[in-house]
C-alpha cells in the first residue's frame, strides 16, 4: 500500500497560504491511491512557483525551460510508454509563454494528465498580469489595470479537441484529488485547470472570491459536448467546478504501430543487423 | 564529360538525375550530382548536373558537354557554357532554338511519352535520348525503372525509355565520349541527406522531432519514410522550440534523440540547446545550414552558421561540432556524434549544408559494423542508492540512468542551478562545484576530437585550410594546383570543437603559404583558428553568393597572387 506521505519531499519555497500547497498534497494522495510506484511516474514542468512541483513529489521530473513543459513531456511518452506522464505547470507558463504547445498537444492528444495553477498572476517575477488574470487587475506593469480580456483554456480545450477537461479549486482538495485520479486514468490529454490563489500577489482572486462563486453543477454529462462548452464559458459571478467533459478518442502514441510493446529507450539495437538500409541505394 | 538537365521546378530534373546517376554508377562510372534550385515548387529556374568519372568526381565543375534543356530558358541560360563539341537535347516542340546548327538534337520528349502512353513520362524519354549520345545502352536503366514502378507501370517507362533513345541514336549515336569506366564492385548513389537519415537510423535514433525547413528536411524526409520498418518515430513540432524540447524529453527517457534545422530554426532552439548544457541530456542537433541572416536564400549554400554553432546559447557549457565533409565520413561522423552525446551527456551539433546535403556522389558502400553503440548508463551493479542524477565524480561526468530503470529510485532532471539530486539550489558553493562538474567535459571532448586530415607532404608551397563541405572542392583543387608544379598540401577539419591544435600548429611555419578557404564572408573558422592557436593565416579564399565552391575557381583565386 503506498501513502501519500511517501510522496512527499523537501521544504517548499512558497509563501505560507499559497493555493500550491492543497494541489501538492492532492497529487501525493491521487498517486499513492492510484498506487503508482514512484519510478514509474515522471512530471514534467516549466518555470514558476507551480513549475517546482518535481521537487517537491518523489517521482522522476524534468524541470525544463519556461512555457515548455510539454513537449518534454510528448518526447518521454514516445521514449517510454510505460511512464505515466504528468505535466504541471503555471498559467502564464502554459498558457502564454507556452501557448502554442498548448493548442497543438490537444490536437496531438497524448496520454498526458496537465494539471494547470491557474493562480490569474505571474507569480515567481511578483505580480504581472498573466494571460488569464481579469480585465481591469491592477499591477506594477499594468498600471492603468489589465486591457486584455482574459484567455479560457477551458473553452479553448474543448474547441480544439480536448476529450477531458475539467476545473477545480485548491480550496477543494478533496474533489482536486478525485479529479487528478480521473484525469491520470484518463486514456489521451486530461487538462485540469485548477483555480489556485496566490496570496502574495493576487489581492482580487483570494480564497475568499473563489468560494463565494465556485459552484458544483448538478446533472451535468459529461458526454455533451454543448453542455460542457456553456459551463467552460461561465465565469463571473458563479464558476462552475468539476469534470466538463470525458469522451476518450484515439491518442497520439497509438498512431504509431512501433510503439506498441516494449519501449523504445529500452529496446536492444545492433547497428550492424540494419546494412540492408543501403541496398536502395544501390 | 558534364550534363546539365535544366528546366522549370516540377519538370522533373531530379527524376532524369537520378535514374541516370544510377544507370551510370552500375555501368561503373563515378557519378556526383548536384542540385542548384529556387525556392519555389512551380516554374522558375532549377537544374541539377551530372559529372561521370572514372573516379567519382568531387565537384560538378567543368564545361557542360550535354545540355538536356527541358525549356528555352534552360537553353539561353546554359548554351554559353556549353564545351566545344558539346551538344543540346531539346523538345521542338517546346521551343526552337534560335541558330539551327549540329550540336542541337530535337527529340519529341511530350509526344513520344504520349504515345508510349503518358506524356508525364516525358523524363524517361529524355535520359533514353542522353544514354544514346553516350554510346550507353538501355539495359541497366530498364532493370532501375522496373526495380523502381514494378514489372507493370515499368512496361510503359521502358517503351518511352527506347522510344527516346531510338529517335536521338538516328540523330547522333555515340556523338559523345565518355571517360574510361573502372571495375570497382558495387557502388551507393547517395545524397547528403540521406546518408544523415541514414547514420542516423543506423546509430540508434528513435526519435526526431523537427519542423520543416531547407536544407534540413531532406533528414526529416528520410527517417519518416522508415517509421513502418524500423524502430522511429518522427514528429513534425508546432515550431523548433518544441522539436528540441521534444527531443531532450526523449532522450532522458532514454530513446537516442535528434533533431535538424537550418539557421532560422537553430536560432529557435538556442534556449533549448542551453538546456541540453544544463540538464545534461544527449541531444544531437543536425545544423544543415543555408545562407542568412534572415531567411537568406533558402534553397542555397554557406557555411554561415560556424560562429552560431559555437555560442549559441546562453551561459556556459560544453558542446562538441562535428561536420560533413563528405558522405562517406559523414556517415560515420554521425555516429561518432551519438555516441560522444551519451557518453558525455551534452549536446552535440553536427554541422552541414545545402551542398553536402543535395549533393549524391557514387561511393563505396558502408560497413555497418564499425558503427558503435554504446548507451553509456549506469548498471544495477554501479548503482549507488539513493540515485543522484548530478552526482558529482571526478571527471565530471555523472552516473546516468533512466526514469523508471531501477525501482524505487527516480531521476530529476532541473533547467536550474541544482545539486547533485537534481534540486534547485542558489547557494554560491553548489554554483561553482556545478560549473566545474559540467566544463571538466570540454576536456575530455577534446581528446575525442579527430586530427584534421591532412593530404599531401608535410610542407611545401601552399597549405590549404578548409572544413566541412568543401573538401571535394579543395581535394579537387590541389591536384590542378599540383600539376603546375607547385607543392600543395590540404589540411582539412571534420570534428571543429572543441579545436585540436597541434597538427596545424606543427604545419603552419613549414608552409610559405598559409590559405583558409570558406563559404562564408567574414571567415569564420580563420577567426577560430586565430583565438585558438594564435596562428593567422596569410590569406582568406571567401565565397558566399550562396552556390558552393569549384575547384577551378579556388585554383584562380590562389593563382592570382602567386
Ligand atoms: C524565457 C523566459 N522568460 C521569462 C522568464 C521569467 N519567468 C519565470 S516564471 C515567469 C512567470 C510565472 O508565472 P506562471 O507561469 O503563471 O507561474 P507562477 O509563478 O504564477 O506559478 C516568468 C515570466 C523565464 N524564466 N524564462
Ligand atoms: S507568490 Fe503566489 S503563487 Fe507563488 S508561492 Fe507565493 S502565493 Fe504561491
Amino acid at each position: 500500500m503506498c501513502n501519500a506521505k511517501d510522496y512527499l519531499i523537501n521544504e517548499t519555497a512558497w509563501c505560507p497560504g499559497c493555493g500550491n500547497f492543497a494541489i501538492r498534497e492532492a497529487l501525493a494522495a491521487a498517486l499513492a491511491e492510484l498506487e503508482l510506484p514512484h519510478h514509474q511516474v515522471l512530471l514534467c514542468s516549466g518555470i514558476g512557483q507551480a513549475a517546482k512541483m518535481p521537487h517537491y513529489i518523489k517521482v522522476n521530473g524534468f524541470n525544463g525551460l519556461h512555457g515548455r513543459a510539454l513537449p518534454p513531456a510528448i518526447g518521454a511518452r514516445v521514449a517510454n510508454t510505460s511512464l505515466k506522464v504528468i505535466v504541471e505547470s503555471g498559467d502564464g507558463d502554459t498558457y502564454g509563454e507556452g501557448g502554442n504547445h498548448f493548442i497543438h498537444n490537444i490536437r496531438r492528444n497524448p496520454d498526458i494528465a496537465h494539471f494547470v495553477h491557474n493562480n490569474q498572476i505571474y507569480g515567481l517575477t511578483k505580480g504581472q498580469a498573466s494571460p488569464t488574470s481579469e480585465t481591469g487587475m491592477k499591477t506594477k506593469v499594468q498600471t492603468a489595470g489589465n486591457i486584455l480580456p482574459p484567455f479560457n483554456p477551458l473553452s479553448t480545450a474543448l474547441v480544439m479537441g480536448a476529450g477531458f477537461m475539467a476545473r477545480c479549486f485548491s480550496g477543494e482538495k478533496d474533489h482536486l484529488k478525485e479529479t487528478m485520479k480521473q484525469a491520470i486514468q484518463f486514456p489521451g490529454y486530461a487538462l485540469i485547470d485548477i483555480l489556485q490563489p496566490c496570496v502574495s500577489f493576487n489581492k482580487l482572486n483570494t480564497y475568499g472570491w473563489y468560494k463565494e462563486r465556485v459552484y458544483h453543477p448538478e446533472n451535468h454529462d459529461p458526454q455533451n459536448w454543448q453542455a460542457a462548452m456553456e459551463l467552460a464559458r461561465q465565469w463571473g459571478d458563479e464558476i462552475p467546478l468539476g469534470i466538463f467533459y470525458n469522451v476518450p478518442h484515439e491518442t497520439f502514441e497509438s498512431h504509431f504501430p512501433t510503439l506498441r510493446g516494449e519501449p523504445l529507450a529500452t529496446r536492444p539495437f545492433n547497428p550492424a543487423d540494419l546494412s540492408s538500409l543501403q541496398d536502395e541505394f544501390l | 564529360m558534364n550534363i546539365l538537365i535544366g528546366g522549370a521546378a516540377g519538370q522533373g530534373m531530379e527524376t532524369i538525375a537520378q535514374l541516370l546517376g544510377k544507370a551510370l554508377v552500375r555501368t561503373g562510372y563515378g557519378v556526383l550530382s548536384a542540385k542548384d534550385y529556387m525556392s519555389r515548387v512551380r516554374g522558375g529556374h532549377n537544374f541539377t548536373r551530372l559529372r561521370i568519372g572514372r573516379k567519382t568526381p568531387w565537384t560538378a565543375d567543368g564545361p557542360i558537354n550535354l545540355l538536356v534543356a527541358l525549356n528555352e530558358e534552360a537553353y539561353q541560360i546554359h548554351s554559353a557554357d556549353l564545351a566545344d563539341n558539346g551538344r543540346i537535347i531539346f523538345d521542338p516542340e517546346e521551343f526552337t532554338p534560335e541558330n539551327k546548327n549540329d550540336n542541337q538534337v530535337a527529340v519529341q520528349l511530350e509526344k513520344l511519352a504520349k504515345d508510349a502512353g503518358n506524356k508525364i513520362m516525358a523524363n524517361t524519354v529524355a535520359v533514353g535520348a542522353t544514354l544514346a549520345l553516350l554510346g550507353l545502352q538501355t539495359t541497366e536503366t530498364e532493370e532501375l525503372l522496373t526495380e523502381t514502378f514494378g514489372k507493370e507501370l515499368a512496361g510503359k517507362n521502358i517503351l518511352a525509355l527506347k522510344a527516346g533513345h531510338q529517335e536521338a541514336g538516328k540523330q547522333c549515336e555515340t556523338c559523345l565520349t565518355l571517360p574510361d569506366k573502372q571495375e570497382r564492385g558495387k557502388q551507393l548513389f547517395l545524397d547528403g541527406n540521406s546518408t544523415l537519415g541514414m547514420a542516423a537510423l543506423a546509430s540508434g535514433c528513435r526519435f526526431l522531432s523537427a519542423y520543416p525547413m531547407t536544407p534540413s528536411t531532406g533528414i526529416m524526409t528520410y527517417l519518416a519514410g522508415k517509421q513502418d520498418s524500423h524502430d522511429v518515430v518522427v514528429e513534425q513540432a508546432e515550431d523548433e522550440i518544441a522539436a528540441i524540447n521534444m527531443a531532450l524529453g526523449a532522450s532522458f527517457t532514454g530513446a537516442r534523440a535528434m533533431t535538424c534545422t537550418s539557421g532560422g530554426g537553430f536560432a529557435l532552439m538556442v534556449e533549448g540547446l542551453s538546456l541540453a548544457g544544463m540538464t545534461e541530456t544527449p541531444l544531437v542537433i543536425a545544423l544543415a545550414m543555408r545562407p542568412g541572416p534572415a531567411t537568406g536564400l533558402p534553397t542555397r549554400t554557406e557555411q554561415g552558421d560556424l560562429e552560431f554553432a559555437l555560442h549559441g546559447g546562453h551561459g556556459e557549457f560544453p558542446r562538441a561540432i562535428l561536420s560533413a565533409t563528405h558522405a562517406e565520413d559523414a556517415f560515420y561522423r554521425l555516429n561518432k556524434a551519438f555516441d560522444l552525446a551519451e557518453k558525455y551527456q551534452t549536446p552535440v551539433i553536427f554541422l552541414s549544408d545545402q551542398d553536402f546535403g543535395d549533393t549524391a556522389r557514387s561511393i563505396p558502400p558502408f560497413d555497418f559494423s564499425k558503427l558503435c553503440y554504446r548507451r553509456h548508463l549506469v548498471s544495477e551493479d554501479n548503482l549507488k542508492k539513493p540515485y543522484q542524477r548530478y552526482r558529482i565524480t571526478e571527471n565530471g561526468i555523472s552516473p546516468r540512468a533512466l526514469p523508471g530503470q531501477f525501482a524505487g529510485e527516480t531521476v530529476l532532471a532541473d533547467s536550474d542551478e541544482h545539486d547533485e539530486n537534481g534540486n534547485i539550489i542558489e547557494d554560491a558553493e553548489t554554483r561553482t562545484r556545478m560549473v566545474r562538474k559540467r566544463m571538466k567535459k570540454t576536456a575530455l571532448l577534446a581528446a575525442e576530437m579527430d586530427e584534421p586530415k591532412i593530404t599531401g607532404e608535410k610542407s611545401g608551397d601552399i597549405l590549404l585550410i578548409g572544413w566541412g563541405s568543401t573538401y571535394g572542392a579543395l581535394q579537387e583543387a590541389r591536384q590542378l594546383l599540383s600539376k603546375t608544379g607547385q607543392q600543395v598540401t590540404h589540411l582539412h577539419f571534420a570534428d571543429l570543437w572543441p579545436l585540436r591544435c597541434a597538427q596545424i600548429k606543427s604545419l603552419f611555419p613549414r608552409f610559405k603559404q598559409r590559405i583558409c578557404v570558406e563559404n562564408n564572408a567574414t571567415g569564420q573558422f580563420a577567426a577560430l583558428l586565430r583565438r585558438e592557436t594564435g596562428l593567422k593565416v596569410d590569406r582568406e579564399i571567401l565565397k558566399f553568393n550562396g552556390r558552393p565552391f569549384m575547384a577551378s575557381e579556388i585554383v584562380r583565386e590562389v593563382q592570382k597572387d602567386v
